[in-house]
């Protein structure tokens, strides 16, 4: 592995959890299907923020239109596979392993790590927040670091003094090194806590290097890019980082709750990119949005339920702004199920993302050869 | 592996009380084992035998969370107060048992009464008939609004419910078709809540199930080969009288009791660990009208229950509660409470707040870099407080019998499970120990046996129950 550089692409996933309604985050205010079909779950024309004569934004997502506006901002329509199962579980999975016809348990991130860092030589080369390891990060032998709190960050810091610490610590070392024969569960622990060692010894230089003055809102999302930032600025050769935030399953009460969710989620990933540019550290950081399905067409007169195709958004500098693909058609006979068709698939999405923008080879991450949407300036 | 003890018999009730309770101290089973095995196993189904939990106790320390009226974010420390005191502790078991099937979260739900009158119920009915319970949990406000069922009306259905009754409750993907979760959610329509009173200045009022006839479909229904004007509970006689939810639900009485199972969403593609004991299981359900007291006894008295010793990841509850109970001095409902129900979560597991509806992932998966951290670093503050009796009951187990630092070594293992570890570990434990010699109990002994604690705790292999 070369010495990481600071100029190295890094990528930023914010999964939107529980199935984000496409239609009201892209709005095709123009056709009017869309009033036709959403009598009570709609974004009315004069609250939409017009980006083309076709589609807008969400009210709630001005900074992002903002951006957009700057050419900052890829729309990507109609992403998702074939034969949606339209169930939450399955199909996160189907998104994180690349795999929607058996049961997969590698993460495609987790593939790409591997590429990435071949010998583990960086334990925080792939950086989750939140309380749980995301599917998309997972593959044998892949280390990720799993911060909830940056701040708190280390092992068996209740010993003191520190000479004894460092004594427990080392033992701790020896009984987690490698135990031939032991079997999976022992050697996942056994690595698992090794990397939690070294993984605590490097991030916790990161929020005393930290200094800004951007100030992010008291949200879930704000605190986690926040925690993004703060590593992404440390520089410790951290490339891919995920967070999620949900939950996006708006059966009902789908108005306001969407629009807490994207109000938090503009906000924050506006803070976010001003954080990085303060700091010099944004032409190397592209953000990527996704949601398990987007909803069913026709809303419920209250929220809307599991539906097919759905949306993505990248963002950043190198993010070349503007509309990929088209929005699925809404005529009633297009529909499957009720459902936008999706005309897209996830994994030509992931393979722009793993070649154009990673560098890597996308083949083994996504399981096969798709077509780009080129939405990076790198995109040929 | 090093097994420390040649005590079958009490290494057979640890394990037992690891499973069906959280683990029990070294005085605790050697009292048990007077008694014997089956009249332990027959203990723990008859919990009307012991002294409830006072959770009135609890109350006159934190007032607020008397129902109605809980303020917002307070709501799982009352549960795992109980399972910290509980004498009866299988009945605790399986309300994380079935918290995690009937995965309902206070996320969307924001009413943490609401949830915690669910875990009640799972309580007092968690040991008899599962149609019983899943009759209870269709008619919870709580999985009402979590499933929108609120929102299935007759002229417009909301699948919600229905498909996750079907998918995650009983039957498993694979054993329905989209026909059949359409026709399940008509026959729930008119199942809904009582309106919401608005919060009032302390929180939120109950909420109550209620049956609105007018917006009932009663129509007829196609449902797994049947033809009728079902309602709910007819549609949930159908689905247990189908061989596929006994095998659903037989998967998780032995991923939550026996070993640890691949993911449910695998269930449909991956076949069980052990097939064989999962048919048994299944029969059993069939034969006894899913009592599940009856499958309970035949599931702890089995072979392959106790022959499968050490062989799943101990959930967060698992980490906490065993520990607090092996420590002892938690009973007093003080500020701490509150920190030990954090810890919970900062493990991975937000009780009452699950999160999806398929609950959580377990084995395994309960284990990231994060999540080892916070399990080790909890239970190694609390097996080092010499304060509490459980660990001065501990060292004075040990001091008893050993001064030698493999005597001491073995003592501790002895104690604190009977624990199996691998050969490496036990010879760096004794390593670690080694250097300073005998253990002199006048002077250093306790502190460096502390210390040795702290090490087993940290163990790879004291992650597992």
């Amino acid at each position: 592995m070369s010495e990481p550089t600071s100029k190295d692409p890094v990528i930023v996933v914010v999964q939107l959890s529980g199935g984000n309604d496409y239609m009201n985050t892209v709005v095709p205010h123009s056709n009017s299907l869309y009033r036709d079909y959403r009598p009570s779950v709609n974004i009315s024309e004069s609250d939409v923020i017009e980006l083309t004569s076709d589609i807008g934004f969400h009210p709630a997502m001005a900074p992002l239109a903002d951006m957009y506006k700057e050419g900052n901002v890829a729309v990507i329509h109609g992403v998702g596979y074939e034969n949606s199962p339209r169930s939450h579980f399955r199909s996160m999975d189907i998104w994180h392993t690349c795999e929607p016809e058996t049961l997969g348990t590698e993460g495609w991130l987790g593939r790409a790590i591997k590429q990435i860092d071949p010998n583990k030589e960086n334990v925080v080369t792939a950086v989750s927040m939140g309380p749980s390891l995301y599917r998309a990060l997972v593959a044998p032998d892949v280390p990720v670091a799993t911060v909830e709190n940056l701040d708190n960050y280390g092992l068996l810091t209740d010993i003191s003094p520190e000479q004894k610490r460092d004594r427990v610590l080392d033992r701790y070392k020896k009984m987690y090194s490698p135990m031939i024969g032991s079997g999976p569960v022992m050697e996942f622990l056994g690595q698992t806590g090794l990397d939690a060692m070294k993984g605590a010894d490097i991030l916790n230089v990161a929020p005393s290097m930290y200094s800004s003055t951007v100030e992010y809102a008291d949200t879930s999302i704000a605190k986690k890019l926040k925690g993004i930032a703060q590593i992404h600025l440390a520089n410790l050769g951290t490339r891919i980082f995920y967070c999620d935030l949900g939950s996006f399953d708006t059966h009902a009460d789908q108005l306001s709750t969407h629009n807490k969710l994207w109000s938090s989620a503009s906000t924050a990933i506006r803070d976010f990119f001003d954080d990085l540019e303060q700091h010099d550290a944004a032409d190397n950081v592209t953000m990527f949005l996704f949601s398990e399905f987007g909803r069913r067409v026709y809303d419920n007169g209250a929220g809307t339920d599991h539906g097919a195709g759905g949306v993505c958004l990248a963002i950043g500098k190198n993010v070349k702004g503007g509309e990929y693909g088209q929005y699925p058609s809404m005529k009633e006979g297009d529909l499957d199920q009720g459902d936008l068709v999706p005309d897209l698939d996830f994994r030509s999405v992931y393979t722009t993302l793993a070649e154009d923008w990673m560098r890597l080879d996308p083949v083994p991450i996504v399981g096969g050869n798709f077509e780009k949407p080129k939405f990076m300036a790198t995109s040929n | 592996m090093v097994s420390t003890t040649t005590n079958t018999e009490i290494s057979l009730m640890a394990h037992l009380m690891r499973r069906a309770g959280f683990g029990a101290s070294r005085n605790e089973l050697e009292e048990r084992r007077g008694k014997g095995y089956e009249e332990t196993v027959e203990e723990l189904l008859n919990p009307s035998n012991q002294t409830p939990v006072d959770i009135y106790e609890f109350l006159r320390y934190y007032p607020m969370w008397w129902k109605p009226g809980t303020m917002g974010g307070l709501g799982q420390a009352p549960w795992v107060w109980t399972m910290i005191n509980t004498e009866a502790p299988l009945q605790e078991k399986l309300c994380i048992f079935y918290h995690n099937i009937f995965a309902t979260g206070v996320a969307k739900v924001d009413h943490y009464d609401e949830i915690q009158d669910m875990i009640d119920m799972f309580r007092e009915k968690g040991l008899g008939h599962y149609k019983d319970i899943l009759l209870e949990v269709a008619k919870s406000p709580a999985m009402i609004y979590w499933l929108d069922n609120n929102e299935n009306h007759a002229d417009s259905i909301n699948e919600n419910w229905g498909r996750e009754l079907l998918e995650l409750f009983t039957m498993g993907v694979g054993n329905y078709t989209e026909e059949d979760v359409q026709e399940c959610s008509r026959a729930f329509t008119g199942w809904t809540l009582e309106h919401k009173l608005p919060r009032f200045h302390m929180g939120r009022w109950d909420w109550e199930f209620k049956f609105v006839e007018d917006d009932h479909d009663y129509g007829q229904k196609e449902f797994l080969g049947h033809k009728g004007n079902f309602d709910g509970e007819e549609v949930i006689d159908i689905i247990l009288s189908k061989p596929a939810t006994a095998a659903f639900i037989a998967r998780h009485l032995y991923n939550f009791f026996v070993e640890d199972e691949p993911q449910v969403p695998a269930w449909s593609v991956v076949p069980p660990n052990n097939p064989g004991a999962v048919e048994f299981l299944a029969k059993e359900l069939m034969d006894s009208d899913y009592h599940m007291e009856t499958v309970l006894r035949k599931l702890f008295n089995s072979d392959f229950f106790k022959e499968a010793q050490f062989s799943r990841v101990k959930n967060p509850t698992e980490v906490v509660v065993s520990t607090l109970r092996l420590v002892g001095d938690s009973s007093l409902p003080g500020p701490d409470i509150l920190d030990w129900t954090g810890q919970i979560v900062y493990m991975g597991q937000d009780l009452l707040n699950p999160p999806s509806v398929e609950g959580w992932h377990s084995g395994i998966e309960w284990i990231n870099s994060g999540t080892l951290m916070k399990r080790t670093n909890f239970m190694s503050e609390m097996i080092s407080d010499y304060s509490r009796p459980g660990v001065k009951s501990i060292i004075d187990q040990v001091s008893r019998s050993a001064s030698k630092p493999e005597e001491v070594v073995n003592a501790c293992l002895d104690v604190m499970g009977p624990l199996e570890i691998a050969e490496k570990t036990h010879s760096e434990l004794l390593e670690h120990v080694s250097s300073q010699g005998d253990f002199d109990w006048q002077s250093s002994g306790v502190t460096r046996t502390l210390e040795l604690l702290q090490l087993i705790v940290a163990t790879r292999e004291y992650q597992f129950a």
